[in-house]
C-alpha cells in the first residue's frame, strides 16, 4: 500500500512535469518569446490583464505553437496508452498500437488521398477512415481463423497490414515523382508541422472517446494479462473486454496517425518506460503511460522544430532517441521487471 | 458444494477425449483425479470450469447446471488454480492475489480496502505474508503455487479446481500444499485436483477418480479404488502395494524393485 501511494505521487509528478514542459515549449522557436509573456498571455485568457506583449507574439503563440504543442501531447499520450493497453490484452510485451494494422491502413489512406491531390484535411480524414477499415478487416478475418483468438488477431494483423503496405507501395509507384511522391514519403515519416486548430478539433473527439474507456477498464487489463483461461475463471468476460479495448485503441490510434503520420516507437517504448517507473499494475501504469507519452512526444517535437532550420520528421527522431534509451532501460533490472 | 458430472463427453475434432464420464464429489470433499499423461484430465477440468463449452452431457455445481452460466456467475461458484502460470508481466504477489477478487468489483472500478484485507488474510493463512511485496517471478515455484492458491481463495468460491498442484514442487512443498488443501476441505471447500502420485492421493483424498483413455476406470473412496491392478491398468507399471498403519496409508513400490529387495532380505536372513 505504501508503494501504491508512492506511485500516485509519481503519476502526479509526471503531470506537473508535463505542465512545466508545455509552458517551456511555448518559449521555444525561431520567434523569441519570454516565459513571462507566455504566462501573461495564458492568464489574460482567464483574467483581464494589461497587455505588455506584442500582438505578433500572441498570434505566434495561439495560432502556431498552441495547436502544435497540444497535438504533440495528444498524439504521444494516445499512442503510448494504446501500446500499453495492447501489451496487456494481447499478453505480449512486444505489442504496439500498429499491431492490428491501424498504421498500415492510415498510410494507404493518406497516400491515396495525396495521389488524388486532396486537401490536407481530406488526407487526414482518408487516413483515419482507412485506418478504422483496416482494423475492422483484421478483426473480421481473425474470426475466421481457427484456434486461439489472440494468435488469430496477430496473424490477421500481419497479413492485412502487409497487404495495405503493398498497396501503399503501389500508390508510390504510380505517384508523380516531382511532387506527390515526396509528399507521401514525408507523410510516412511523421510530422506535426501541419498542426492547426482544425486538426485538434478533428482528433479530440475520437481520442477522448477511446482513452476514457481504456482508463476506466484499466484494472480489468491487469487480469487479462493472466491469460484467457485464468482471467475467465476469475469471472472476466475476456472477449468482451478485449473487443472494447480494441475498438477504443483503434479510435485513438487512427485519430493520432491521421494527424501525425507514421510515428513508430512511442507506443512500444514509452509503456515500457512507464513500467520501469511505476510497475506493471495498470492502475498506475496507464496514467503514467499517458503522461510519459505526452512528455516524450512534446520533447521530440521540440527537437524536431528547433534543432535544424528545416524540420526533422518525427518518425526519424523517435527512433533515434527511443532506440538507445530503450536499450539503456532494458539493461537495468528491478524486482518487477 | 457438490460437483456432479453426468455422461460427459468431449471431442477435439475427430478425437474423442472424454467418453461418457460420470462421477460425484460431495461438498467438503477432496477428489483426486488420476490417470496417465494426456488422458484428458485438463480437458475435464476445463469443462467443469466452463472454459470449454462444446461438451455433451451435464455438469452440475451444487445442483446448478453450468450450461448457459456467464463467466462471472461461474467464478462465484468455482475457482481455478493452474498448474503453472507464465507471467507476461511481473506483478507483485499482492497485486496477483488481488486480481482474484475482480469478480466482486464492477468492470470500471478496482478492488478496494475490503478486498485488500481479504488478500492479507489469505496470504497470512498460507504462511506467505512476507512475500507480499515481492515480484511473482522472483519467488520459488512452491511459493508461486501458494500464491495461485491464495488468488483462488480470495475469489470466495466454494469449489476449487487444482490442476496438478504438486507436480513441480519438491517433496516438502508437495506435502505442505496438500496439508493446506486438506485443511481447506475440512473448512467446507470442495476441491478437485489432478495428481500423478498415487501414494499422496491415497493419504489425502476423500475420493479418487481414475481415468484411462478418456473413460472412468474407477471412482470411490481411495481404499476401495486403489489396487495393484488399478495402478497397472493406469500406468502399465506392476507395483507391490503395501498397507501401513491399519490401511490408513498405502505405498506403491515398483514390482521389480520390491522383488529384488525381498530376495536380498531373504538372503541376508539366511
Amino acid at each position: 500500500m505504501e508503494r501504491d501511494r508512492g506511485n500516485t505521487f509519481i503519476v502526479a509528478g509526471l503531470g506537473i512535469l508535463l505542465l512545466v514542459i508545455v509552458v517551456l515549449s511555448f518559449g521555444l522557436g525561431r520567434y523569441p518569446v519570454s516565459a513571462g509573456e507566455v504566462l501573461g498571455i495564458a492568464f489574460s485568457k482567464i483574467y483581464p490583464l494589461e497587455q505588455f506583449w506584442a500582438d505578433r507574439t500572441e498570434t505566434v503563440l495561439l495560432n502556431i505553437r498552441f495547436p502544435r504543442i497540444i497535438l504533440a501531447c495528444l498524439v504521444g499520450a494516445c499512442l503510448s496508452a494504446t501500446g500499453a493497453a495492447y501489451q496487456g490484452v494481447f499478453q505480449n510485451p512486444m505489442a504496439a498500437p500498429d499491431i492490428l494494422g491501424a498504421s498500415a491502413g492510415a498510410a494507404f489512406g493518406a497516400a491515396l488521398a495525396i495521389l488524388n491531390r486532396c486537401s490536407s484535411f481530406t488526407i487526414t480524414l482518408s487516413a483515419f477512415i482507412f485506418s478504422l477499415l483496416t482494423v475492422f478487416l483484421v478483426y473480421y478475418f481473425s474470426k475466421k481463423i481457427k484456434g486461439k483468438s489472440i494468435l488469430g488477431l496477430i496473424l490477421s494483423g500481419i497479413v492485412v497490414g502487409s497487404l495495405f503496405s503493398a498497396a501503399t507501395s503501389l500508390v508510390k509507384l504510380v505517384a508523380d515523382p516531382t511532387d506527390q511522391l515526396p509528399a507521401i514519403i514525408y507523410w510516412l515519416m511523421g510530422s506535426l508541422a501541419g498542426a492547426g486548430s482544425r486538426e485538434i478539433k478533428f482528433a479530440l473527439i475520437p481520442m477522448t472517446l477511446g482513452l476514457l474507456p481504456l482508463l476506466l477498464l484499466r484494472w480489468r487489463m491487469n487480469v487479462l494479462t493472466m491469460g484467457d483461461d485464468e482471467s475467465r475463471a476469475m469471472g472476466i468476460n475476456v472477449n468482451r473486454i478485449r473487443l472494447t479495448v480494441i475498438i477504443c485503441s483503434t479510435l485513438t490510434t487512427a485519430a493520432s496517425v491521421a494527424v501525425s503520420g507514421m510515428i513508430g516507437w512511442v507506443g512500444l517504448v514509452i509503456p515500457h518506460v512507464a513500467r520501469k517507473i511505476v510497475g506493471n499494475n495498470y492502475h498506475h501504469l496507464l496514467p503514467a503511460s499517458v503522461l510519459s507519452g505526452a512528455i516524450f512526444m512534446l520533447l521530440v517535437d521540440n527537437v524536431s522544430r528547433n534543432l535544424l532550420t528545416a524540420e526533422i520528421p518525427l518518425g526519424i527522431l523517435t527512433a533515434f532517441i527511443g532506440a538507445p534509451f530503450f536499450i539503456y532501460l532494458m539493461t537495468r533490472r528491478g524486482e518487477y521487471s | 458444494m457438490s460437483i456432479t458430472v453426468n455422461d460427459l463427453s468431449f471431442n477435439f475434432g475427430q478425437n474423442r477425449v472424454l467418453k461418457e464420464i460420470s462421477f460425484t464429489a460431495r461438498g467438503g470433499e477432496l477428489l483426486s483425479v488420476l490417470g496417465p499423461n494426456g488422458v484428458g484430465k485438463t480437458t475435464l477440468f476445463r469443462c467443469i470450469l466452463g472454459l470449454l463449452r462444446g461438451y455433451r452431457g451435464q455438469i452440475l455445481l451444487g445442483g446448478t447446471d453450468i450450461k448457459g452460466l456467464g463467466a462471472a456467475e461461474m467464478a462465484r461458484l468455482i475457482a481455478y488454480v493452474p498448474q503453472f502460470h507464465y507471467p507476461s508481466f511481473n506483478y507483485s504477489v499482492f497485486d496477483m492475489v488481488l486480481m482474484g477478487t475482480s469478480v466482486h468489483v464492477s468492470a470500471f472500478s478496482r478492488p478496494g480496502r475490503e478486498q485488500a484485507k481479504l488478500v492479507d488474510a489469505a496470504l497470512e493463512r498460507l504462511g506467505i505474508a512476507q512475500l507480499k511485496e515481492r515480484g511473482f517471478t522472483r519467488i520459488s515455484s512452491g511459493e508461486q503455487q501458494l500464491v495461485l492458491l491464495a488468488r483462488a481463495l480470495v475469489q470466495e468460491s466454494p469449489i476449487l479446481v487444482m490442476d496438478e498442484p504438486t507436480s513441480n514442487l519438491d517433496y516438502g512443498n508437495q506435502v505442505r500444499v496438500l496439508t493446506e488443501v486438506k485443511s481447506l476441505v475440512s473448512e467446507g471447500y470442495t476441491i478437485i485436483q489432478s495428481t500423478h502420485s498415487p501414494d499422496l492421493a491415497f493419504m489425502f483424498s476423500d475420493r479418487v477418480l481414475a481415468l484411462k483413455d478418456g473413460a472412468v476406470l474407477g471412482c470411490g473412496p481411495p481404499e476401495e479404488v486403489f489396487s495393484e491392478e488399478l495402478i497397472y491398468a493406469l500406468y502399465g507399471m506392476r507395483v507391490k502395494m503395501e498397507s501401513l498403519y491399519y490401511d490408513r496409508v498405502r505405498v506403491c513400490i515398483p514390482k521389480h524393485i520390491a522383488d529384488k529387495a525381498a530376495a536380498a532380505s531373504l538372503v541376508s536372513n539366511l
